[in-house]
């Protein structure tokens, strides 16, 4: 086959229909344009018009995180790319294989300050996996094809092609490629093996074992959630995971910890902190589940198996670092383990310990009077929904840790949430990106009053696209952890974090076209949650909640796992300056 | 302000890191970005197209810092889509370490002559003279060099352009 003679454009989208690329998150521009009119000009490939660039980013990572395909984004050159570079970083941070392609300039105009360009290369260079400038057409197609196997495979994360105008006009032979065969790209999909039995033996000698889990299983796919099932089984072990991790594991499992770190329970971290084998499945150690590092779990053995060699030692030592694929080295721990007949060693007081801190019971919350508790309006929700197995987005502070909190999954790809970058504003294109993904689930964002604002532009997106997403917010009229910390960090000087002027949430939903609900009182919730359910449309819940409640167990910055505040009578009121300087 | 180092109390010890990358675009930048981005030293850096179809770059680069701060910089070079491999030399074993300086002395009379005989002692060659001005080139070992130019500074040093650390293993084998 010799192939057609296509336009750039025309390359591009024929590479992308290859790809099995059924949607674009985009908004068009002048360096674009060519691409759109090709767009228009088919039939294969939907294309999603976002309000603003940094939400075509996050509704494509929805969409990837949702539906474990890559997402894929375009947009125009200079304030287009450089609109989207948030998304992109969030993206890298939290391993989300999304593809963004950026109009640029015309090559002979690089370089010349020309009207919209910027150096789209340079400034994704170290916030993506990998980028790439076209000068050629007959390059494109091949450069396309890399990207997507450089986006999904190995440790997956956005990569972008930055394509010059003239070349998306210029002609070339569109054929597709072969396997792609990189010259110096070939992550390790298999772990070794020697290593992975290793494993297997200190986990069946341990008395206190942990499986320490993150969202290395989720992007692994749905065999890692698979076979991590089946390794608890066998060995025994209580297993707790990361914000990115959750639905990996399910929480109904008695053996089940819930989720570790910063906001993670109190079992969780005491477990952490005293087991004596520690076996960390596609996390990274991150500072919100460490805490201090010379605390951290001084008594255990570690593994680490993750597939990115570089995540090994950077901040804990381990003793046995394993690298690939998670589902594929937890496929062989199970395999090994069963033709080796092992059996667990784990001590009944090790369960006996964790039933202890279990009765701490650390997520306890009363709910009295009118006033609605933050934690209860999750739970009511929860309640109301977990038959409709929901997919949940967040955007990010006391509302996003209260969700993980009390938001239990059960599954993989149910739970969307901008965990290392920390993205406000995350949540609602992202619900956006999972329900074009998954047009007949239920998929709610719950917001933060503050972080809906960054983006609520993208109400409109919801309109236009006829998707029912809901918007469950947690209105406090705070940035509630803003002023979390500086209640612990600065003696309760709330330094511009109460959210002044907020707009009626219930009008602006109504002028975007959304069905608006107010719930101000505890006895209106069930009612106000039911209604939202029964709208088949979009619908924006401003749900009043106390305005003053923080979101504990919470360990402070700078201390170790057993530091962890309960309560808010636990709370100190100022940090010395090495604790205020930490993040 | 001055940064608290993540383990700091663990000695520094200089490496130095071959790494070979395809030769395109953008990927000195890459290189250098992802030093500053995670806060690494670069003590020298050189590169230099090396294979005959100028499709691979050869880039050496002397840094220091603990050991685990080197392990982790390994592996984030190797972690970049254009890096074909990455060698530590100095975990590697034996291995040879040569830089090239050029040197500018002025002076007349006897400091002339002083700067001209040392230049001798250390096999340095005079590569432009005028009345009044030598400029030596000198390679070697990185310490060598270094002695030499304090040397050249007391006898009227003006200037001086180094290329930084070109390194090989020993023997037989290739990286």
């Amino acid at each position: 086959m010799s192939g057609r003679d296509l336009s750039g454009a025309e390359i591009l989208l024929e590479a992308l229909s290859d790809l099995w690329v059924e949607v674009i998150f985009g908004y068009p521009g002048g360096a674009v344009l060519p691409i759109y009119d090709a767009l228009h000009r088919q039939k294969r490939i939907r294309h999603i018009l976002v309000r603003h660039e940094q939400g075509a980013v996050h509704a494509a990572e929805g969409y990837a995180r949702a539906s474990g395909k890559p997402g894929v984004v375009l947009v125009t050159s200079g304030p287009g790319a450089t609109n989207a570079v948030t998304g992109i970083t969030d993206a890298l941070m939290d391993s989300i294989p999304v593809i963004v392609i950026t109009g640029q300039v015309a090559t002979h105009l690089i370089g010349t300050d020309a009207f919209q360009e910027c150096d789209t290369v340079g400034i994704t260079r170290h916030c993506s996996k990998h980028n790439y400038l076209v000068k050629e057409t007959a390059r494109l197609a091949e450069v396309v094809h890399e990207a997507f196997h450089i986006a999904t495979s190995g440790r997956p994360g956005p990569v972008v092609i930055d394509l010059p105008k003239d070349v998306q006009v210029a002609r070339a032979r569109y054929q597709r490629p072969g396997a792609i065969a990189h010259r110096s790209y070939r992550p390790k999909i298999k772990g070794d093996l020697a290593a992975i039995a290793a494993a297997a033996e200190m986990l069946a000698s341990a008395e206190r074992p942990i499986l320490y889990t993150g969202g290395g299983i989720i992007n692994s796919g749905p065999m890692a959630a698979q076979k991590l099932r089946e390794l608890a089984d066998l060995c025994g072990a209580p297993v707790t995971s990361t914000l990115m991790g959750l639905g990996a594991y399910p929480a109904s499992s008695p053996q089940f910890l819930g989720m570790l770190g910063m906001h993670g329970t109190y079992e969780a971290n005491m477990a952490m902190n005293q087991c004596d084998l520690m076996v960390c499945l596609g996390a990274r150690f991150d500072d919100r589940v460490t805490g201090r590092l010379d605390g951290f779990s001084p008594g255990s053995r570690k593994i680490h198996v993750d597939i990115d060699p570089s995540s090994f030692n950077k901040t804990v030592r381990v003793d046995l670092a394993i690298e690939g694929d998670v589902g594929h080295v937890l496929d062989d721990l199970v395999k090994i383990w069963k033709s080796r007949g092992l059996r667990p060693t784990v001590a009944e007081e090790w369960w006996n310990r964790i039933r202890g801190w279990r009765a701490v019971d650390c997520l306890a919350f009363t709910q009295a009077g009118p006033e609605i508790e933050p934690q209860h309006a999750i739970a009511r929700l929860r309640a109301a929904t977990a038959h409709l197995d929901p997919i949940i987005t967040t955007e990010v502070g006391q509302h996003q840790m209260w969700a993980a909190q009390h938001f239990p999954f059960e599954k993989p790809n149910r739970w969307l949430t901008s965990g290392g970058l920390g993205t406000m504003g995350y949540g609602l294109p992202a619900a956006i990106g999972a329900q074009v993904a998954f047009p007949t689930k239920l998929v709610i964002d719950i917001a933060g009053e503050a972080s809906i604002l960054m983006n609520i532009q993208e109400m409109s997106t919801a309109v236009q696209y006829r998707l029912p997403v809901k918007v469950f917010v947690l209105n406090n009229e705070y940035m509630g952890m803003v002023r979390q910390w500086q209640d612990l960090t600065y003696e309760g000087r709330h330094a511009e974090s109460y959210t002044e002027a907020l707009p009626d949430f219930v009008k602006l939903a109504e002028a975007y076209g959304w069905k608006g609900i107010r719930i101000d009182t505890a006895d209106a919730l069930d009612a106000g949650i039911a209604e939202m359910l029964a709208h088949a449309g979009p619908v924006f819940v401003d749900c009043r909640v106390k305005k003053h409640a923080n979101c504990f167990p919470m360990i402070p910055s700078g201390a170790a796992h057993t530091e962890m505040l309960l309560s808010q009578s636990d709370v100190a009121g100022e940090l010395d300056t090495a604790a205020e300087a930490l993040v | 302000m001055a940064t608290r180092p993540l383990f700091p109390h663990e000695p520094a010890e200089r490496h130095t890191l071959s790494v070979l990358v395809d030769n395109e675009a953008g990927v000195l930048g890459r290189i250098t970005g992802l030093f500053s981005a995670r806060g690494y030293n670069i003590e020298s850096l050189t590169v230099a197209d090396v294979s005959a179809d100028h499709a691979v770059s050869r880039i050496t680069i002397v840094t220091t810092g603990p050991r685990r701060v080197i392990d982790q910089i390994h592996a984030q070079l190797e972690r970049l889509v254009p890096v074909h491999s990455v060698t530590d030399l100095t975990e590697a074993g034996p291995h040879v370490e040569r830089e090239l300086a050029l040197v500018k002395v002025v002076g007349k009379g006897e400091a002339r002559v002083e700067a001209l005989r040392l230049a001798d002692i250390f096999r340095a060659r005079p590569v432009d003279t005028t009345t009044g001005s030598f400029i030596f080139e000198i390679s070697g070992s990185t310490q060598k060099v270094d002695q030499f130019i304090a040397l050249m500074r007391e006898v009227g040093l003006v200037e001086v352009a180094r290329t930084g650390v070109a390194a090989m293993a020993r023997g037989a084998e290739s990286a």
